[in-house]
């Protein structure tokens, strides 16, 4: 089962061509109403859900063989999901070119990650949702948070955030923090680390979110506003390990720990194994 | 004449008869061995010994056999033969930090001392049926080795966690944990009887009441710290001899969930440990358990108390799968001494209603309602 190998009996990128024309009008109606999650007919896959099986249709609906797909977990493109991912797509859209340059690609699907390189017009961001709705801490049940979307009341999460302040003196949310989109709808930017979150502010790159076991699918288009939620007097802080990356020296970059050994050793390198691989790439050049 | 069917003595003996015959299905198909499904079919054995709280492969696939394949009919075989054997007495906790693993995962970190091992695991398959496998007779390639790492276990992610101080104490203590099988549980149980309990209790369950705190009700958030398995060294100290014997090695799964916490007036902002142990390569459980468990730490830890996950009452009382199945199924026996006296009961009512109308229909009454 290698990948080069495709997999006779099934249609360009595995969906048939009615559930992808399905999933596309669902997008459509996402980009039109920004931060809104939009229902969808979502669709058993052949990996688990919480594997990005959201994301999954999501790239399976828009791409082409035309196309140039990269897939990243946790920033790497070689984590063992993201392998299994591109290895997917490989198998079942042959034609399409597979990469792990963020400037090379056209679609590029995520989990927890934005890459570190800014994105640029005509790339399309798919993120891997786990859950869509940002309220469903405070409010588990679905059809109380639809009424307090509708209203556009999101005072649960502005008291959870004072009440994080009060007790931490910070914002509590270290990852998926929630974000207002064009000013409206309140918005899970999925499990990205808060250090990712400005990203997405004016983006030039449409944005797209796939949620499969919650069947919802929601999207920032380009150059959209995207404001964590905050205070004036506490303003919204992104967080990242106060080191540099020992491979590359970056500071300016999102960190992985790694843990060298149990007597307290560690060190940090960059989370995205693209940008991290560049800039060594272009030190070794330099010397 | 109606004659009331008493016993049904010859109706049970065929109802057995047809259910062997049911059992070993088409004569021309060779009869399964229990020797090919402890050997093949791994998982279903794991998870009868696993929710049957008792480790023989061969009697467990012997109860799969005899059960068709119906797992908690297999469970329930495996409980009922291992109340009967002797206790000779208890080993030493299994040191699971030594064990050998077979696999080894923790999703907190990239990387870390002893390395990531996935083994053979279904994670990063694609799930599409491989129709190859339906041709019997394909021999798999053999699967390459890596060199043997170092022999040192790999250090333990909680551990780490709890060097930096971060990881909250749990409580330590040498006193004789509790035996579910033996004493009844009360309320609020000790930790002990509450992981003896999820433990052995019915995977989908645990599936279920782990999954509903992820999407909200009990307000979870676990990170998997560190996922191993592998076979750990059973020791016994036999009476006669005074000091501890290796008396075998038992195929565990061992999870440990981190989770936030907030911190309280006496406790500063840590993580705190969801923890699972179960028998055999059954880490779904292992997983769920680690979380229900956290879940059920809510009150102790100081937290609202509000989703079902959190009720220690509804999770215990409800996890068993024995208990759960053989109450549900009770209702096929005849009931009808109890639904005879509803029926009357049911008629009682219905006459009175019935006359009350009829009063209340009557001239009279009208007269008597509007003055």
């Amino acid at each position: 089962m290698s990948a080069a190998t495709n997999a006779v009996g099934y249609n360009f990128a595995y969906l048939d061509e009615a559930t992808k024309r399905m999933i596309r009008r669902a997008l459509l109606k996402a980009v039109a109403v920004p931060g809104h999650q939009v229902p969808f007919g979502s669709r058993e896959m052949p990996l688990p859900y919480g594997w990005g099986t959201g994301g999954i249709q999501v790239t399976a609906a828009v791409i082409g063989a035309e196309d140039t797909l990269k897939v990243i977990d946790q920033g790497a493109d070689d984590t063992t999901n993201a392998v299994s991912i591109r290895r997917f797509f490989a198998r079942v859209a042959p034609g399409l070119r597979t990469t792990e340059r963020t400037a090379e690609a056209t679609v590029i699907q995520t989990r927890h990650r934005i890459p570190e390189t800014p994105l640029r017009e005509g790339q399309i961001m798919v993120y891997q949702v786990p859950q869509p709705e940002p309220l469903f801490k405070l409010e588990p049940r679905r059809t109380e948070t639809r009424r307090l979307h509708a209203l556009g009341d999101y005072g649960l999460m502005q008291v959870k955030l004072y009440e994080d302040i009060a007790r931490h003196g910070r914002v509590g949310s270290s990852y998926d923090h929630p974000v207002m989109v064009g000013g409206r709808y309140l918005m899970s930017p999925s499990p990205i680390p808060a250090f990712d979150n400005p990203k997405m502010h004016m983006s030039p790159a449409l944005q797209l979110f796939g949620a499969g076991r919650e069947c919802r699918l929601y999207a920032v288009p380009p150059y959209t506003e995207v404001r964590s939620l905050d205070f004036e007097d506490h303003p919204f802080v992104p967080l990242r390990a106060d080191a540099a990356c020992t491979l590359c020296g970056a500071r300016d970059s999102y960190l992985d720990e790694v843990v060298t050994d149990d007597r307290g050793g560690r060190i940090f390198v960059c989370s995205d194994t693209d940008f991290c691989g560049a800039r060594q790439a272009m030190k070794e050049a330099a010397e | 004449m109606y004659v009331a069917v008493k016993g049904g003595e010859a109706a049970i003996a065929n109802a057995h008869a047809w259910l062997a015959e049911e059992r070993r299905g088409d004569l021309a198909v060779p009869e399964i061995g229990t020797d090919q499904i402890a050997g093949q079919l791994t998982l279903a054995v794991d998870r009868a010994m696993a929710e049957g709280s008792l480790y023989d492969p061969g009697l467990a696939a012997l109860a799969i056999k005899q059960s068709r394949g119906d797992l908690i009919e297999a469970i329930f075989l495996l409980r009922a033969y291992r109340t009967t054997l002797p206790r000779y007495g208890a080993s030493a906790p299994l040191d699971t930090g030594a064990m050998a693993v077979t696999r080894r995962v923790s999703a907190t970190y990239k990387d870390l001392p002893g390395g990531q091992v996935l083994g053979p695991t279904f994670d990063y398959t694609h799930r599409l049926l491989d129709f190859a496998l339906a041709a019997e007779g394909l021999t798999p390639e053999p699967a390459p080795e890596a060199d043997p790492g170092p022999d040192a276990a790999p250090a333990r992610v909680t551990g780490l966690l709890a060097a930096e101080g971060l990881m909250a104490a749990e409580p330590a203590s040498d006193a004789e944990p509790g035996d579910v099988t033996r004493t009844p549980v009360t309320f609020p149980a000790t930790r002990d009887l509450r992981l003896q309990k999820l433990a052995r209790g019915d995977e989908g369950f645990l599936l279920s009441m782990a999954y509903s705190t992820q999407r909200g009700y009990g307000n979870a958030h676990p990170f998997v710290g560190e996922l191993r398995g592998g076979e750990a060294a059973v020791l016994f100290t036999p009476p006669e001899l005074g000091f501890a014997i290796e008396i075998g090695d038992l195929p565990v799964t061992e999870c440990q969930m981190v989770n936030q916490f907030h911190g309280s007036r006496t406790e500063p902002p840590q993580f705190t440990r969801g923890y699972g142990l179960v028998l055999g390569r059954t880490e779904r459980r292992a997983m769920a358990m680690a979380i229900v468990d956290r879940a059920l730490r809510a009150a102790e830890l100081g937290e609202a108390v509000t989703a079902p996950a959190q009720d220690e009452e509804f999770v215990l009382a409800h996890s068993d799968n024995v208990e759960a199945n053989g109450f549900l199924e009770h209702l096929k026996l005849p009931h009808y001494v109890d639904f005879g006296s509803e029926l009357e009961s049911v008629r009682a009512m219905r006459a009175a209603a019935r006359e009350e109308a009829a009063r209340a229909a009557a001239p009279g009454a009208l007269r008597e309602a509007a003055e």
